[in-house]
């Protein structure tokens, strides 16, 4: 299951020169791949159904134990094949959609780059492996949206998505490593026979919840459920395939795959049916009033993809079973509805629902393909969204909460009704309405493309015994509790639930009779959407600017001053902090009496230290802090460290030449700072080389581990030929090191340099 | 007392530099080394430019101090890569002996050059912030 992912990844870098060689037909022939691919892994049905299932394993960090593992189930199955198939039928329509465009390469590249990405999420067996193509989705998905980056509203859309995927993505990585350690291992197969571990485990809560989170805000739920709106900045292909078919159901797939391990608890079913049923809510009641299609079948998408966390959380066979059934129906007449809204902007110039009507008689192929993707939308037998609305409805009345939950899913799915009817009885029936040109159908590499998940759809729910439980059984039993799944049938005579499907419809009717009004309350009452779900978004951006602002104002001040000050209370703040709760004081021992000689170079240092702080003359501090150089020079070479002493000597020598020169530019000595704030700077002062002290003292005591020291002077002779261990050290044993430090030496005087002389070739700016 | 200065810094630079060198070469045995050789050097070229100017000192040194910076690095780098010629790891020292006539047998390893690089760098940090902050 590499071979797959990593040939559609090279596809992808080949894609620019594929569309420059043959720019006619590059989205065609780019397409064969995810079509043998969906032929490849279709191969795997019959292992699959006989409840078999391949894996495959690759080393990847063998010293950390990471493994890149993949595991080919049902449910990863059911996946694969909407990535591979969607991604095929995608490729082909943007060839005649986009073809013409000059970053065309680009965007077959970013395709296909997150169709191996998806590709990875749901065939990865280790968690780790699952997290790092998870975010490799998010990145191209990003890049997709901000296709278009020179308009700005492609890339706040862009960003949006990033910014709250990437937050959830990491709060899902918390939680899988979590889980991971909890039940001993990162393999997701392994994982799903250790849920009984993972359910009692006392932290149970946090990681569920964790990683719930990564899986909502990926599926656009409430109240994350924003970014998909914005999302519509992107070219309309991409809102097919990747925020309507797959990879906003990749929080879905996780969900799905987690399911038995941290499924089938309260705290599980709650949170999910909550969250699910808000969303499908939310996302229903705005659709219909939305002008923009586009928008519109976001909102739609919103609210299917709340139907499918909500099913997940009902602890119920039948509700996996519908989750999956409505899954694969909704990616089928979304996926088309995008494509023909794509159609209708090319064909007519504009996706506005209130310009757009008559255009059947113009584009009577792009309405054969709304037709029947719109009725399996509403869920006219006998398409798949007919079957997909009954197993819903079906397994919201086997709810334990059914009354209040048949009330949110009859409400919704009356408003997605009347959604469905804006996108396809509007624009196609009706009055035709002024158009910027003359309207014309879409070329048969545009319609023939969008017909195939449409016609899939049509197909799917007239066979379903053929076509749809090959795919949803086998993923059932990688979910659900072990039921044997119910038949799906589209007639099962006058139930309850066909009561309510033909209620729902027929409340959707006149839903869409009020769409104006609807448009008004909604044109009137806009402003009101900062205060709703989605309306935390802006806030914590602008706060998150504000944060940054502040506190970068209040550190990086410009004045040497204050970063010595600060620094300075840092380091003692922190390290005495430390000192003062978890050394005990050293006490002062003295090996033997100090000489003579050592006690007066010890009164220069100090003296020549006083002097220097409290002069008003700059040459007078710079000479006295050369004693205190030269005099703890000599007190290193007392000490037996004449290689110290040596560079002591050296480099005070040199930085009083170059402080001389510094002091030149220098304006004259001004006192700037009040006697308040200069004896806060003594204090500090103090406290920090009295923290220096103590810690110095305390480190003589302290011995972790046995001396460095003592194997690098056994070493020197033998191993480095050499007997003066310092320069060993420095040029041999830890040369590295000295590398670092010379670059950063040279890095520094060339900085130096560069800013003298900017300094004097802009005078003004001095 | 320029003249003095200058008089002295004749006699005396040439001293440095000599010492300098030796700082180096003993480096690897006794007190010294690439960074004290490359500080007294660096030390004598600042008496020279005080004494007489910065255009004087550039004549003398002829190398600009950005070369000298970026041939250090290069040296110090060099050192390192040729362990990588023998199979070893990175900046594994190598060594070897060499008999000269008059010196008998010399020890030549690969943290000489290091040393040298070391020394180069040092050279160039302190002439380029130097003669940057005495020029104009």
């Amino acid at each position: 299951m590499l071979i797959p992912v990593v040939s559609v990844l090279a596809l992808a870098v080949l894609a620019p020169g594929v569309h420059r060689l043959a720019p006619r037909t590059a989205g065609l022939l780019l397409a064969l791949l995810p079509v043998g691919l969906t032929l490849h892994f279709a191969r795997f049905l019959p292992t699959v159904t006989a409840g078999g299932s391949v894996s495959e394993r690759h080393d990847w960090v063998p010293a950390l134990g990471v493994q890149l593992s993949f595991h080919l189930d049902g449910l990863a199955l059911l996946f694969t094949l909407l990535v591979t198939g969607m991604g095929a039928v995608v490729l082909a329509f943007s060839n005649d959609y986009l073809g013409h465009h000059r970053g065309a390469g680009r965007f077959y590249a970013l395709l296909l780059l997150f169709m191996a990405s998806m590709l990875g999420v749901v065939l990865a067996d280790n968690a780790l492996g699952l997290f790092v193509f998870w975010e490799l989705t998010t990145i191209s998905s990003f890049l997709l949206i901000g296709f278009d980056h020179e308009r700005e509203e492609a890339r706040a859309g862009a960003q949006e998505a990033l910014l709250i995927t990437t937050l959830g993505g990491l709060a899902m990585l918390a939680g899988l490593l979590l889980l991971g350690e909890a039940a001993d291992t990162s393999e997701l197969s392994t994982l799903r026979t250790r849920g009984e571990l993972v359910r009692a485990h006392p932290r149970y809560l946090a990681f569920m919840l964790l990683v719930v989170v990564g899986a909502l805000s990926k599926s656009a739920q409430v109240p994350f459920h924003r970014w998909l709106l914005s999302a519509m900045a992107a070219p309309t292909p991409v809102s097919a395939y990747l925020h309507s078919a797959t990879m906003v159901n990749a929080g879905i797939y996780l969900l799905a795959r987690l399911t038995p391990v941290l499924g089938g608890t309260t705290e599980w079913s709650a949170t999910l049916t909550t969250v699910g049923a808000a969303t499908m809510l939310t996302g229903a009641l705005v659709a219909p009033a939305q002008h923009d299609l586009k928008r519109l079948l976001a909102s739609s998408t919103i609210s299917a993809l709340g139907a499918l966390t909500m099913l997940l959380g009902i602890p119920h066979a039948a509700a996996t079973q519908a989750a999956l059934v409505l899954l694969l129906a909704h990616a089928l007449y979304k996926g088309a509805l995008f494509l023909v809204v794509g159609m209708v902007d090319h064909g007519a110039g504009s996706r506005d629902a209130r310009e757009l009507g008559g255009l059947r008689a113009f584009m009577p192929r792009t309405t054969l393909v709304a037709v029947t993707a719109g009725l399996s939308m509403v869920g006219v037998p006998p398409l798949l969204g007919f079957l997909g609305k009954e197993s819903l409805l079906d397994a919201v009345l086997r709810a334990p909460w059914w009354g209040l939950l048949v009330t949110v899913v009859a409400a919704a799915k009356m408003f997605d009704v009347a959604a469905a009817l804006v996108v396809v009885v509007d624009p196609f029936f009706g009055r035709s309405g002024p158009t910027a040109h003359a309207p014309h159908d879409a070329s048969p590499a545009l319609w023939l493309t969008a017909l195939v998940p449409a016609a899939g759809g049509l197909a799917a729910g007239a066979l379903p015994g053929m076509l749809v439980e090959p795919w949803v059984l086998p993923a059932l039993r990688n979910v659900g509790p072990h039921v044997e799944p119910a038949p799906l049938e589209l007639w099962h005579g006058f139930t309850s639930t066909l009561a309510l499907s033909v209620a729902t419809v027929a409340g959707g009717v006149l839903v869409w009779r009020q769409v104006p009004a609807l448009r008004d309350l909604r044109a009137r009452w806009g402003g009101m959407a900062k205060w709703g779900p989605g309306g935390w978004y802006p806030l914590a951006l602008r706060g998150v600017f504000w944060l940054a602002r502040t506190q970068t104002r209040a550190l990086q001040t410009g004045r040497l001053r204050s970063y010595v000050f600060l620094t300075a209370l840092a380091a003692v703040g922190l390290v005495g902090g430390a000192a003062l709760t978890r050394v005990s004081a050293p006490p002062l021992t003295v090996s033997r009496p100090l000489l003579p000689h050592e006690v007066v170079t010890s009164l220069l240092l100090l003296s020549g230290a006083v002097f220097a702080a409290t002069t008003t003359s700059r040459q007078s501090a710079l000479a006295s802090l050369a004693v205190v150089g030269l005099a703890a020079s000599l007190l290193f070479t007392f000490f037996g460290a004449p290689d110290l002493g040596i560079t002591q000597v050296l480099v005070d020598i040199l930085t009083v030449i170059m402080l001389l020169l510094a002091f030149r530019r220098l304006p004259g000595f001004h006192k700037l700072t009040s006697l308040a704030s200069r004896l806060r700077d003594v204090a500090i002062s103090l406290a920090l080389g009295g923290v220096v002290a103590v810690l110095l003292l305390a480190a003589q005591r302290i011995q972790v581990a046995p001396a460095i020291s003592s194997g690098m002077v056994a070493r020197s002779v033998p191993e480095a030929h050499g007997r003066n261990v310092v320069n060993v050290i420095l040029v041999d044993f830890r040369a590295l090191d000295t590398l670092g430090e010379i670059t950063v030496l040279a890095l520094a005087a060339v900085g130096v340099h560069g800013l003298v002389k900017l300094r004097t070739r802009m005078p003004g700016r001095a | 007392m320029n003249v003095i200065l200058r008089a002295a810094t004749r006699f005396v630079l040439p001293l440095l530099l000599l010492y300098s060198v030796v700082l180096l070469l003993r480096g690897h045995h006794h007190p010294g080394g690439g960074f004290a050789g490359g500080l007294v050097a660096s030390a004598g070229f600042a008496l020279h430019a005080l004494a007489f100017d910065v255009a004087h000192t550039h004549r003398l040194v002829r190398v600009s101090a950005r070369r000298l910076l970026g041939a250090g690095l290069l040296t110090a780098l060099a050192s390192g890569m040729l362990a990588l010629f023998r199979g070893r790891a990175f900046l594994t020292s190598q060594w070897t002996t060499v008999r000269v006539p008059g010196l008998g047998a010399v020890e030549l390893g690969t943290p000489m050059l290091f040393d040298l690089g070391v020394y180069l760098v040092v050279v160039g940090v302190t002439l380029l912030i130097v003669m940057t902050l005495m020029e104009d």
